[in-house]
């Protein structure tokens, strides 16, 4: 009985929180606009067999015709990747530079990436725009130096929202790196350089392919949060700036469109299944390889 | 019928493989190698032992290129080799870990080395399939480390750190993650290999008994410092020193004043109440000066009545014995509190033996016995 | 013998400035008496002394304040009961199901989780408001919790709990007694988590929130897409301070339990000896 009441209890909650309004979206996607409230029809009321007769795919279709939304689906992927690969670069070095510091300064650093996890991500990307603005610190210490002579305009362009991503990212990212890093035997390097190789050799023929599944799960958890991404495409990237979570969120609450803001949401979920599962499968293969 | 007996050493000729020279290495304040030299020749199966900390590590972490010399000079075949890269020396090292890599098969994990020269394809396919039958690694070349057996993996260490045939080899530890029955079996195989490569092995190990079945030759190491460098048999009948003499095996040190007694002779006051123990030295001694008489268990003979042959006997009653199966040690308490320990081969059944607790006994040795040490 | 490199310096060294120079920009400025957030002009608190007479920001603090300790403490309870039954519920009906739930949220972006709520809410006829924010942090910050606590429950030595039945403790007894003091760390890091992203949302709450309850993120979000604002960057300082001193001492403290760890178990061996 009690734990009857241990498994019904969570799994209630999220079958009603997670799971139903989940296929609440799917049917809305299927729906019609109108001018009523609820703004589509047709809704329960009309009763099940009426609603599943009015269904359609008029509102994917809708996505196909209006160029809007191929777009922002393409410049989101085209954006997360690019991101995801920047993230990369820079995450590396400092996962690699934090596994080969000192034993005692380790804790310190460890600190010191998880801390920004804890800080509002909000306020993160807000620091930014301070940065980034016309008037902002980068151009004022760039004319300063003398590097430019006219203010450069970084904010309001996707350049911008590159910054952002990676700068938010950056922690989930290097930390799975680390991990897989610290786990590395220092002896294998060394019997890779035992055998002839330099230490570049070393790095790429057994370092990198060693650290890879941690490569890999920073990358998903990189790209996967960035390709549904709002707050830094709104704040950072301007008007010019498309992105399907932008554009989902302006359908809904600008344009109203709950369907056709429900469709580009199934869409949306159906571009992330893949690299979830990937992500999924790699986590799996690296668990089994633990044990 | 005069084969040659392998002692490089002992010819002045022979051009040294290795060659230390006053080397002292020293991480900050401490000091891990001290002032060493040392010549190691080709075809030898050379052993550093010693103690955890006593710098058999850094020794062979130096040959291998991890760590450069403080100060000394360091040769190779006659060249000078400190400060080239672990990359550009023709020695190997055979990790203690194995350090196989784990993203590549045992085939590639032996064809690593090789793919870094300048071999073509085919002579690195044949050379890996040599070393596999060597190491009777063939069914098991297309598996992953973690798929094998520790000795399975041992050999594949093994099979990789030879794949170049390096002019030298280290070995650290080879053998110390292996239970005590395939330890004894892969020693035998390690000196096949040694022996049919013609290799120059070094290997560290703080396993007395393993050094003295492989090697030619036997550092023991302390501190930094190489106390004595002899055969096995050397090491053991011969110790210069309490140090080498209690690391290697059992034995029993009686302290004492020397006093001359003719040629190469010696006795040794070692208490009041009894008269002086005889013993040979080669090593001599000035009348009154401090001794230790080293003396291994079972070279001490056990008897219920006093043997009249021995030049050295004295009474003691029996405190403890061990049963080793083979072996029995027994610990006899002498007069003035002092233990002796003597061994004797069981060749009777354990019913029959006729020394038991509490008995009165007489433990007795020749003069050649033991050798008298200074410190 | 690990040795800092030039390089390995270099990388860290960029790498820590990008991380946290925009946020000691952020610091610095909002000492800054100008109202051109970019021109320094003499240190000033003034910005703080007008944030705290914001009764806007004032009131929407205290909405977020209620809703992130509400909905973490309910997600703790529901995120350690869901960890639970997924690392010792054995076999049952439904459980890859149930597992996927627990996992789908945290790679479930914003908008979807947000707007799907928003339709449940709509659909059910729920009246927009702090009850149904704290649903929809509820449901995603229990996953978290869930995932912090199980992988503390998989390290967790079952013997423990067999040799508290065994000694007579009843089911309910031996995760009261022996399981939850021994996983009690994950699940006050559970809470942690789950508050700070209660804290920090912005997306989910646009969507589930009513007119009368807005929290502080929407506040800000506001008060941003106008651009840099100096009240801002006072209420982000005394935001970053908060965590900071939250997380340092956090850390300073299992250090210091570690380091008395230590120490007790090598006074106990030489008791022992």
């Amino acid at each position: 009985m009690r734990r009857f009441f241990l498994i019904a209890v969570p799994y209630v909650w999220l079958l009603a929180l997670f799971l139903i309004p989940f296929f609440i979206v799917f049917k809305i996607s299927l729906s019609d606009l109108a001018l009523s409230i609820p703004p589509y029809t047709p809704t329960m009321k009309d009763g099940i067999g009426q609603m599943i007769k009015a269904f359609d795919f008029e509102n994917f279709v809708f996505l196909t015709t209006d160029d809007l939304y191929w777009k922002a689906y393409l410049s989101s992927l085209k954006i997360a990747l690019f991101s995801t690969v920047l993230a990369l670069l820079v995450g590396y070095p400092m996962a690699y530079g934090m596994a080969r510091a000192p034993e005692e300064w380790r804790p310190t650093l460890m600190m010191l990436v998880i801390l920004p996890f804890w800080t509002s991500f909000l306020i993160r990307v807000y620091a930014w725009v301070g940065i980034l603005s016309n008037e902002g610190f980068l151009n004022q210490f760039l004319l300063w130096t003398g590097v430019i002579s006219t203010p450069l305009a970084i904010m309001n362009t996707t350049t911008a929202v590159y910054i952002g991503i990676v700068y938010t990212y950056l922690p989930f990212m290097i930390l799975p790196i680390y991990a897989a890093l610290d786990r590395l035997d220092e002896s294998l390097i060394e019997a890779a350089q035992d055998l002839g190789c330099s230490r570049t050799k070393a790095f790429w023929l057994v370092t990198v392919p060693l650290s890879r599944s941690g490569i890999i799960a920073g990358c998903f958890l990189v790209f996967i949060p960035a390709l549904g991404e709002f707050v830094i495409p709104s704040l950072l990237g301007g008007s010019g700036t498309l992105m399907i979570g932008k554009v989902l969120f302006e359908e809904f609450f600008n344009n109203r469109d709950w369907p056709v803001a429900s469709a580009v949401a199934v869409i949306l979920l159906l571009i992330l299944i893949v690299p979830i599962i990937l992500f999924q499968r790699n986590q799996q293969r690296q668990a089994e390889a633990e044990t | 019928m005069s084969q040659k007996i392998f002692a490089p050493w002992d010819d002045p000729n022979e051009k040294p493989l290795i060659r230390f020279e006053n080397v002292t290495k020293k991480f900050g304040d401490f000091t891990a190698i001290d002032d060493l030299t040392l010549n190691i020749y080709e075809k030898e199966f050379f052993a550093l032992l010693g103690p955890s900390g006593c710098g058999k590590t850094t020794m062979m972490r130096m040959l291998a290129g991890f760590e450069n010399p403080t100060s000394g000079k360091m040769e190779l075949a006659g060249k000078n080799i400190a400060g080239t890269p672990p990359n550009k020396r023709a020695v190997n090292m055979m990790f203690q870990s194995y350090a196989l890599f784990p993203h590549l098969s045992v085939w590639e994990n032996i064809a690593f080395g090789l793919k870094r020269g300048s071999m073509d394809k085919r002579a690195i396919a044949a050379r890996v399939e040599e070393m596999l039958k060597l190491t009777r690694l063939t069914k098991f070349a297309g598996r992953k480390p973690h798929q094998i057996s520790g000795g399975q993996r041992q050999r594949v260490a093994l099979a990789r750190s030879l794949a170049k045939a390096p002019k030298l080899l280290l070995l650290d530890e080879p053998l110390g993650a292996l239970d005590k029955k395939l330890r004894q079996d892969t020693q035998f195989e390690l000196m096949d290999i040694q022996e049919s490569t013609g290799t120059t092995f070094v290997i560290v190990t703080h396993d007395q008994e393993e050094a003295m079945t492989v090697a030619s030759r036997v550092a023991v190491m302390d501190e930094g410092r190489i106390i004595q460098v002899a055969t096995p048999d050397g090491i053991y009948e011969a110790p210069n020193s309490v140090y080498v003499a209690d690391f290697i095996g059992d034995v029993n040190i009686i302290e004492g004043t020397a006093k001359p007694a003719g040629d190469g002779v010696y006795f040794l006051d070692w208490t009041e109440n009894e008269p002086p123990f005889l013993a040979t030295s080669d090593v001599p001694f000035s009348d009154g000066q401090k001794a230790h008489l080293a003396i291994r268990p079972e070279k001490i003979s056990i008897t219920t009545e006093k043997p009249d042959d021995a030049k050295n006997t004295v009474q003691g009653t029996v405190l403890d014995i061990a049963y080793l199966g083979n072996l029995s040690t027994y610990y006899v308490q002498l007069a003035d509190g002092r233990i002796i320990k003597a061994q004797t081969a069981n060749t009777r059944r354990l019913s029959r033996r006729s020394i038991t607790w509490e008995d009165k006994v007489w433990v007795s040795w020749n003069a050649t016995a033991g050798v008298l040490l200074e410190q | 013998m690990r040795r800092a490199s030039w390089f390995n310096v270099t990388a860290l060294t960029l790498g820590f400035a990008f991380l946290y120079l925009p946020m000691v920009l952020l610091v610095i400025y909002s000492f800054n008496s100008s109202k051109l957030v970019t021109v320094w002009a003499g240190f000033s608190t003034k910005w703080y002394g007008e944030l705290l007479q914001n009764e806007a920001f004032l009131d929407a603090a205290v909405i977020t304040l209620k809703v992130a300790v509400a909905s973490s403490t309910l997600a703790t309870i529901l995120g350690t009961m869901a960890a639970y039954v997924l690392v010792r519920g054995g076999r049952f009906l439904g459980r890859t199901l149930f597992s996927g739930m627990i996992y789908a949220p945290l790679v479930m972006p914003e908008v979807i989780t947000g707007l799907s709520l928003l339709l449940l809410f709509i659909g059910i006829g729920l009246d927009r408001g702090v009850l149904t924010i704290v649903l929809a942090h509820t449901t995603f910050s229990m996953c978290y919790v869930s995932v912090v606590v199980s992988s503390r429950l998989v390290s967790f030595d079952r013997s423990l709990e067999e040799a508290a039945l065994d000694l007579g403790c009843s089911p309910f007894d031996a995760f009261r007694l022996v399981t939850l003091p021994i996983i009690a760390p994950a699940v006050i890091s559970g809470w942690l988590l789950a508050f700070t992203l209660s804290l920090d949302d912005l997306v989910i709450a646009s969507f589930t929130t009513g007119p009368s309850s807005t929290t502080l993120p929407i506040k800000i979000w506001s008060a941003v897409r106008l651009g840099v604002s100096p009240e801002i960057n006072a209420l982000s300082t005394i935001m970053i301070g908060i965590v900071t001193v939250g997380v340092i001492s956090a850390s300073l403290v299992s250090k210091r339990n570690a380091v008395k760890a230590q120490q007790d178990m090598q006074a106990a061996e030489r008791g022992a000896t």
